[in-house]
Order: C-alpha cells, then sequence, then structure tokens
C-alpha cells in the first residue's frame, strides 16, 4: 500500500547538510498497521511527512495505493494540483492535533470536505457521521478548547477520516496523552483498521504503542531503517533489537556455574508447556529470572529468561532439545550476544 | 468663546476626523491585510519563499513607517492630487493617510499571522488544501482576533495622524484644536477637543477589546471566566491605546 524506496533527504542549513533520511525502504502492506520507531532525530517525522509530500524527499520515490507521488510532485516547492488531490486520500493525525481553535467541532471535521468541494449538506452529514464513529456524536457544536486532549484526538482522527482515506498516516498521535487516554486511542485506530480496512502507518517513539497495535514494526536509526517486518518475524530475528524492546527480559545469573538462556515463544510453540517439559525429562531446576508474553496480534508471544544448573557445556542436551521444540535459544553471554536496551 | 459658536465647529470638525479616519482605515485593511500575509507567505520556509520579493516588500513598507506622517503627507502631493484632483481638503488628506497607514498595518497583520501554529497550515496541506485555502481557512480565520486589535491600534494611530491633516486644510478635531485652541488662545475649546478624542478613542479601543475578546473566547476556556474578563476591560483607563507616535 504504502512503498519507498531508497528515500533520502538532506537539510541544506547554512552550508551545512544534515542526512534525515538515508536510503529508507519501506513496504506497508494494505491492511496493516505499521510502527516506526525510533529515538527523536532518527528521521521518523521525515519520513512520514514524505510519504504524503509535505517534505520532499531529496532522492528516492514514494507509492501509495500503487500511485508514484514523487512523480506528481513536479518541479518547484509548491504541490500542484495532482499531489494535492493524492494527499486528499491521505489521512494524517498529529501529535499536537492540529485543529482549527476558530471552527467548531464539526466544522474542523467539514475542511477536507470543504477543500474537496463537498456541498454543505452532505458535509454536515459526512462530519456528523465520523463523530459518530469516534464517539464523539454530542460534541459536534463545541469548539476544541473545550475538550480534553484524547477528545481533541479523536476530532483529529474523524477529520483525516472525512476524505475516506485508505491510508492514514499518524504522526505520535498519541505522544501528548496520558497512558489511559493513549490506549483508548489505539484501540480507536486499531477498530478503525478492521472496520474500515484501513492502511495505518504510525511514527512513534513509544515502545507500548508498537506492542499494543502495530502488525508490523521497524526501527529506525539515524535515518536508516534497521530492522524491519512483523512482530513475530522479528522475534525470530536472532539478537533483534526491536524484539528486545518489545520484549524485554532481564535478570542476572544468581552464581558462577551457571547457565542463562533466553527462550523466544512465538507462534505455536508458545501454547506448549515447554519448560515443565524439560524440567521432567532432564530432571533439571530450572528458574525463570525474567519472563514477557504477550498477545501481539492475536498470537501469543514472548520471551523468557531462563537460568539452568551448571555451565554451558553441562546443558547442551537441554538447550537442544529446546531448540528441537522450535523455539528461539540465545544463551546469555555466548554467541550471538543480545542487545537488552532497545530504541526507548 | 460660547458654546453655541464652538458647537457647529465641534460637529463638523467630528465628521470631517470620522470621514477621514473611516476612509482611511477602510483602505488600510484593503492594502495592508495582503501586504502583511504577503511578508509571512514570501519569507525563509514560507508557503510562497521568495526572497527577493520579501526583501522589497519589507523596505518598502520599512521606508513608509520611518517617514514621518507630516513629511509624508507633503512628499506625497503628487501623487494625491493625480488621484483625487486636490491637494487640500479631507478628500486630499485621506491619501497620505491611507499610504502611512497601508505599511503600519501591514507589520500588525504580519505579527498576527506569524502567530498562527504551523502546525495548522501543515494540517491543511496534508488535506490537499493550496496556499490560497491556507491563508482563507487558516491564517485569517485563526489570527482574526490579533487582526481586530491590530485594525483598533491602526484607527487610533489614524486619529492621531488626522490631527496633522489639518496643515492641509482638511478639518477635523485636531485642526480646530491647534488653529482655534493653540493659535486663537480658545483654551476652553482645545480642551474640549482633546476631550471629545480621548472619549472617541477610549470608545473605539473598546470596542475593538470586546470584538477581540468574544472571538478569542472560543479559543480560551468557556465558562464564567471570560465573563469576568469583559468586566476587567471595561473598566481599564481611557487613553490605553495610544501609540506612541500618535500626533
Amino acid at each position: 500500500m504504502i512503498t519507498t524506496s531508497g528515500l533520502t533527504k538532506v537539510y541544506r542549513a547554512r552550508g551545512r547538510e544534515v542526512t534525515a533520511l538515508d536510503g529508507v525502504d519501506l513496504h506497508v502492506r494494505e491492511g496493516e498497521v505499521y510502527g516506526v520507531i525510533g529515538q527523536s532525530g532518527a528521521g521518523k517525522s521525515s519520513l512520514i511527512r514524505c510519504v504524503n509530500l509535505l517534505e520532499r524527499p531529496t532522492s528516492g520515490t514514494v507509492t501509495v495505493a500503487g500511485q508514484d507521488l514523487t512523480a506528481l510532485a513536479g518541479r518547484g516547492p509548491r504541490a500542484g494540483k495532482e499531489l494535492r488531490r493524492a494527499r486528499s486520500r491521505i489521512g494524517m493525525v498529529f501529535q499536537h492535533f492540529n485543529l482549527l481553535s476558530s471552527r467548531t467541532v464539526q466544522d474542523n471535521v467539514e475542511l477536507p470536505l470543504e477543500i474537496l468541494g463537498v456541498s454543505g449538506r452532505e458535509r454536515s452529514r459526512k462530519a456528523l457521521e465520523l463523530l459518530d464513529l469516534v464517539g464523539l456524536a454530542d460534541k459536534a457544536k463545541v469548539y476544541p478548547a473545550q475538550l480534553s486532549g484524547g477528545q481533541k484526538q479523536r476530532v483529529g482522527i474523524a477529520r483525516a477520516l472525512a476524505g475516506d482515506p485508505k491510508v492514514l498516516l499518524s504522526d505520535e498521535a498519541t505522544s501528548a496523552l496520558d497512558p489511559e487516554t493513549t490506549r483508548s486511542i489505539l484501540q480507536l485506530l486499531r477498530d478503525l483498521n478492521r472496520q474500515l480496512g484501513l492502511t495505518v502507518l504510525l511514527i512513534t517513539h513509544e515502545m507500548d504503542v508498537v506492542k499494543s497495535v502495530c502488525d508490523s514494526a521497524a526501527l529506525m536509526e539515524r535515518g536508516r531503517i534497521v530492522e524491519s517486518g512483523t512482530v513475530s518475524e522479528l522475534l525470530a530475528t536472532p539478537g533483534s533489537k526491536l524484539a528486545g524492546a518489545l520484549f524485554p527480559v532481564g535478570g542476572e545469573a544468581t552464581g558462577e556455574d551457571r547457565t542463562v538462556v533466553d527462550v523466544t515463544f512465538h507462534g505455536e510453540s508458545a501454547t506448549q508447556p515447554v519448560i515443565s517439559q524439560l524440567s521432567r525429562t532432564y530432571n533439571v531446576d530450572i528458574s525463570i529470572l525474567g519472563a514477557a508474553i504477550d498477545t501481539v496480534g492475536g498470537l501469543q508471544v514472548g520471551r523468557m529468561r531462563i537460568e539452568l544448573p551448571g555451565r554451558y557445556e553441562d546443558n547442551v542436551v537441554p538447550i537442544g532439545f529446546l531448540r528441537e521444540q522450535g523455539l528461539q535459544i540465545d544463551v546469555v553471554g555466548q554467541e550471538p550476544v543480545l542487545v537488552k536496551e532497545g530504541a526507548k | 468663546m460660547t458654546w453655541s459658536e464652538m458647537q457647529p465647529l465641534l460637529e463638523q470638525a467630528c465628521w470631517d476626523t470620522l470621514y477621514m479616519v473611516g476612509w482611511s482605515t477602510l483602505i488600510a485593511v484593503v492594502g495592508g491585510l495582503p501586504l502583511g500575509i504577503l511578508l509571512v507567505l514570501t519569507d525563509k520556509g514560507g508557503l510562497l519563499q521568495n526572497v527577493v520579493a520579501n526583501k522589497v516588500i519589507g523596505q518598502v513598507v520599512n521606508i513608509a513607517r520611518s517617514m514621518p506622517f507630516i513629511i509624508l503627507m507633503v512628499a506625497l502631493m503628487g501623487f494625491t492630487r493625480t488621484i483625487t484632483g486636490t491637494t487640500i481638503g479631507r478628500e486630499a488628506a485621506i491619501v497620505p493617510l491611507a499610504v502611512g497607514a497601508i505599511p503600519f498595518f501591514a507589520r500588525l497583520v504580519e505579527t498576527a499571522v506569524r502567530e498562527v501554529d504551523g502546525g495548522l497550515v501543515e494540517a491543511v496541506q496534508s488535506m490537499g488544501g493550496n496556499t490560497w485555502t491556507v491563508v482563507r481557512k487558516v491564517l485569517v480565520p485563526e489570527s482574526l482576533p490579533s487582526l481586530i486589535a491590530s485594525t483598533t491600534t491602526t484607527i487610533v494611530a489614524l486619529i492621531g495622524y488626522s490631527a496633522m491633516a489639518g496643515t492641509v486644510g482638511a478639518g477635523g478635531l485636531g485642526d480646530i484644536a491647534i488653529r482655534y485652541g493653540y493659535q486663537r488662545f480658545e483654551t476652553d475649546l482645545m480642551w474640549i477637543t482633546v476631550g471629545i478624542l480621548a472619549v472617541v478613542i477610549s470608545l473605539i479601543q473598546f470596542a475593538g477589546d470586546y470584538a477581540a475578546r468574544t472571538l478569542h473566547r472560543r479559543g480560551g476556556r468557556s465558562g464564567a471566566a471570560p465573563k469576568l474578563r469583559l468586566l476587567k476591560a471595561a473598566t481599564q483607563p481611557a487613553g490605553t491605546g495610544l501609540p506612541p507616535n500618535a500626533g
């Protein structure tokens, strides 16, 4: 649904060049919620603004719903008619809501329809329908200043949906909200994604956002995508930073002659009682040092850190057993070292 | 001088002042609003970024702003004659008043429009709006309370300028104060005109503040607080709106 290839954005200011995007290839499938996570300055904002060409990429292409937007852009800094038309089919919600304070809630939702040239009666019908969809039917006539942050973002979402977009871009939509409101807004995005078949590309710096709504995720660092894939693909990737950050497990070995093992569950194996099987089969005592198991996209996924008595050499067989069960095993302090600190 | 002698003089003067200020305000708003918006749009990072145009408009505005009104009036005599056919009288005074007020208002518009959150512009662009949509749906409506306050300031400044228009025989309250009060030692008449000016300016300032606040209230929290603020506005001392360069 959204594909960027070789996307590069270089800002030039007073002779200095800052590379915000350094060859980003992103592929968002139709109907999925895709999260791009990264620290401030990683290039997330530039990326999402390049998708609807609010920022003109220095090089590379952006294709949304089969349409090459970079080809529509034309020359010069101003957006041509074709590009504006394409933008109107891409909804966008913002961190600071960006509602017009001089207009009522209903008039705010009607704004994109005014731009599209929809007639007055049709506009108000559509606006009221959308406000009902986001649960604010009773707030149509009030001004944004009278709403709470969560309600403002609901208006922002209703407004973004006014043009019947197939794609919704969310620029840190929950970053200005408290945790509870964040959950309700994410739930709304998830519902809209399912009900309307809306493809959602969201950027965030909060791991919880990715964990609670995203089907796929990408990690950005210094203008590049360093990891990407569906959540279970990421979990299956040894040493994945994203998986580590999504499912952080801690805990140190309790003694010298102990082996610490990180077990990653994804898909089928998560439903098997492997730990107790291991304990019974090999007659070993297993301590659980930490665990993070969750349901992501309907699948049980997660990681667990366990401790086995004896050194690594003594535990080759039990570890082999775990591997046979289709689990991903990373021995802490051995082989591929897991990076525990995620992009937070 | 008795009151019956003063009354017709004052009445005529009031009308002359209103006439000059009214027309010149109208022209200043019509000319200054687009100019001020253009100053923002053509600036670096603006929607119509154009460094050359921005510098040129900025310089023209600065030169016009820095010129004392009385000099501007004399300097513009040729231009005034071309437009009105005369350099004397209230119609003739409107030309320099308007020319002086356009850049003044344009700078105030620029400041007001700059205050509008860039995120709103981005939001409208993301909906597929063009520059004209941004101006019409965002920049002007969102800065309307400030624009009204700017208009009030401009009117008050123009009342001050219009006093000098007396030098081209335009009449008006300022003219009466100078000709009768200063040159003929009719101190009473002078104080009356000063009083009338103070009252007129206070009324305009109050009306402007009221309109700006009423509009701005939507942006703030609703409830009892705005009413309290309105009461405060009503009791503000008169003359607070006098700009430093009036008169």
